[in-house]
């Protein structure tokens, strides 16, 4: 993929997997072999600036691990993501990936575990600030965090205050408050709201859309929930045991998905605007990352599969404003989706 | 018809420092024979408090203070613990969020299932054993006589989930208390086991306290909706009609804060402020700081509860006295 003028992430064949061999001694005692968890799996996708790019799926399809990737946190083994037309992989020292960094923050999920709980508000959220340089020590310090607090919607008395003072949502505020402080381009915010009930999470969704019309920032949204996917992505990325089964527009891709994964996801959702609707089921288990399927990854679930889906992988196809991976479109087998998407696959209405 | 559970007044109190304050104020609902009852709520509501009193379950610092828990038209709150121990898993059983707090790590499927089978039920190992066997294959698991030998860390968690499932419907109980038993799922394997729940109940009649946040779930599998607001129910009702039109302000409110899969760029309805918290209890109506067409008397007057169709609400707002005058 080449990056267009507004591409802020490009992520090129990015590919992370993880040793779970047993130790040197087993392997010889038992003979075993090594094993290797595919995490991520050839990944390709850009993200353009000042939009919201949403990355869905069930636990284990390895979404959290790209966030890791673009994040810094983890190596990729392959492939490379480039941020602001730089490769991340490439930096030697800790020195040369400060300025990326300060363009890329990160909200986590759990709002109890990401804050230090011995430091006070305010030196929580100035520590990016002068880890960064940005500023010194002061008066101007003070009232930068002051600022930061008000955004957030909390209160500049705050500062003296320790995390555990705070409910789960103004915790969040504060996760917030901290990835503004260093100015970033870029958020990376991995389930923020799953830990939240869902009137708080009202608040911070539309915080973070309030944060991002005001500052022309770019999300990367990590969420294996659809309803809040819907909410507030332009684009959006489906995946499946460490592969990107499609992605395109949100709205094109959550009225009218195309690959069969992401019509049963959709399907699934329990929707409390449509009480008890008949509807088909995904049946099944995702397969271990330690030994997936050939072909296509999904075909032990998918109610259109034939020989030729599991024996070869499908390539991405272009379909209007959206790439899919499946076989099926390819071939036409598709059945066609009503409107609303109800019951896309009536097929596999008994599967479960 | 009568009731198979009745809660009446029923109230909990936590002792904290020498004071005690009320976690569950004067709850009163019903579950006929048969039915899902949803009861829905946000973390601290005290829905889970509700659920574990039932169980007889309170241990200190929390306490019922207050009310009577009937149970096919017999007192069970004041049972010893005895009579208490041997109607939980017989006639009433629980199912919790993680699989792994409710299953013993140490012991096979199979020598779970024939324990509890054999604590209650008058069968022989063998007999009980065929059961088990049943039970697993019923709820869905591959290969069930094998599966009896296999210890719950080599399953995956919707299997585990079937396993508790298994378990709890082993002595044919006629209520289950399910507290967030999809919580901890996929969507795809909650859906696999929120079908599995609603097929097993209408097959034998069992009624259900399905306990959760999500009001998806609810929309899934409930037939009456209970809402839990601050230690109180706000509002009883069928759950079409309460998830169509909501008549508190409160479910309102929660409705209107859940992102719609099909309307996108609309701003989400915020309730402002916070839940009040079991030790800065508010007067009057608990919700009447946050609630936007709150009167007065709400802040002072307890509202009783009042009929709005199929569904009870207490809300001032819903006074027919008031109603008329308007």
């Amino acid at each position: 993929m080449s990056g267009g003028k507004d591409t802020i992430l490009s992520v090129d064949r990015l590919t992370v997997r993880f040793d779970a061999s047993p130790s040197l001694i087993k392997r010889l005692v038992t003979g075993a072999g090594r094993r290797t968890v595919h995490a991520v799996e050839e990944v390709e996708f850009e993200v353009t600036r000042g939009s919201t790019f949403a990355l869905v799926g069930e636990s284990g399809c390895g979404k959290s691990t790209i966030a890791r990737t673009i994040a810094g946190i983890q190596p990729p083994s392959g492939g490379s993501v480039s941020f602001m037309g730089v490769d991340i992989a490439g930096f030697r020292t800790r020195h040369a990936a400060m300025p990326y960094r300060r363009n890329l923050q990160m909200i986590f999920q759990d709002p109890y575990a990401s804050l230090n709980p011995r430091w006070r508000v305010g030196r929580i959220i100035a520590e990016p600030i002068l880890t960064h340089g940005l500023m010194t020590r002061g008066a101007a310090l003070t009232a930068r965090v002051a600022e930061l607090l008000e955004t957030v919607g909390l209160s500049p008395g705050d500062t003296a205050k320790f995390p555990h003072q705070f409910s789960g949502g103004q915790r969040q505020r504060i996760s917030i408050a901290r990835a503004l402080a260093a100015n970033p381009a870029f958020i990376v915010c991995d389930e923020p709201t799953s830990a939240l009930d869902v009137s708080v999470q009202a608040q911070i969704l539309n915080l973070m859309k309030r944060l991002q019309r005001e500052r022309g920032l770019t999300y990367l949204l990590i969420s294996h929930n659809l309803a809040v996917v819907a909410h507030m992505a332009d684009a959006m990325g489906v995946m499946y045991l460490g592969r990107l089964v499609e992605q395109g527009d949100a709205a094109q891709i959550l009225a009218r998905p195309l690959h069969p994964y992401t019509r049963l996801l959709l399907d699934t959702v329990p929707d409390p605007r449509a009480p008890k609707r008949a509807r088909a089921r995904l049946s099944g288990e995702v397969p271990s990352p330690l030994a997936p399927p050939t072909g296509c990854a999904f075909h032990p679930r998918c109610p259109l599969a034939n020989a030729r889906c599991a024996r070869e992988r499908p390539r991405p196809l272009r379909v209007e404003a959206a790439l899919v991976a499946c076989h099926a479109v390819e071939e036409g087998r598709l059945p066609s989706c009503p409107p609303a998407n109800e019951n896309c696959l009536a097929t596999s209405g008994d599967a479960a | 018809m009568t009731a198979l559970l009745k809660v009446e007044g029923l109230r909990v109190e936590i002792a904290r420092r020498g004071r005690a304050m009320t976690a569950i104020d004067d709850v009163s609902f019903e579950i006929a024979g048969g039915e899902i009852l949803g009861v829905v709520g946000e973390s601290g509501a005290g829905k889970s408090v509700t659920g574990t009193a039932v169980l007889g379950l309170l241990e200190p610092p929390a306490r019922q203070a207050a009310g009577r828990i009937l149970f096919d038209g017999r007192r069970i709150d004041t049972l010893d613990e005895d009579a208490m121990r041997a109607l939980r898993g017989k006639e009433i059983a629980a199912v919790f969020q993680d699989p792994l707090t409710s299953l013993d790590p140490l012991m096979t499927i199979g020598d779970q299932l024939t324990e509890t089978i054999r604590t209650h039920l008058d069968l022989t190992q063998p007999e009980a054993v065929e059961r088990a066997a049943r039970l697993l294959a019923e709820v869905g698991i591959p290969a069930p006589r094998e599966r009896l030998a296999s210890y719950p860390h080599e399953m995956s968690g919707g299997m585990r989930q079937r396993v508790v499932l298994a378990l709890a419907f082993s002595c044919e109980p006629r209520l289950i208390i399910a507290d967030e038993p999809t919580t901890a799922l996929d969507v795809s394997i909650q859906a696999q086991i929120l079908d599995l729940l609603r097929a097993m109940c209408r097959e034998r009649g069992t009624a259900v306290m399905l306990v959760t946040h999500d009001m998806g779930v609810i929309a899934e599998v409930a037939d009456r909706v209970a809402v839990m607001y601050a230690g109180r129910l706000v509002e009883v009702g069928p759950t079409a009609r309460l998830l169509a039109e909501a008549a508190h302000p409160y479910t309102r409110g929660l409705m209107a804060s859940i992102p719609d899969m099909h309307r996108r760029d609309v701003e989400l309805a915020q309730i402002p402020g916070s839940m009040p918290r079991p030790d800065a209890p508010v007067p009057g109506c608990a919700f009447h700081p946050r609630c936007p067409h709150a009167l007065v008397r709400c802040a002072s007057e307890r509202p009783p509860t009042f009929a709005v169709g199929a569904s009870e609400v207490a809300c001032w707002l819903a006074d027919p006295v008031a109603r008329s005058a308007a």
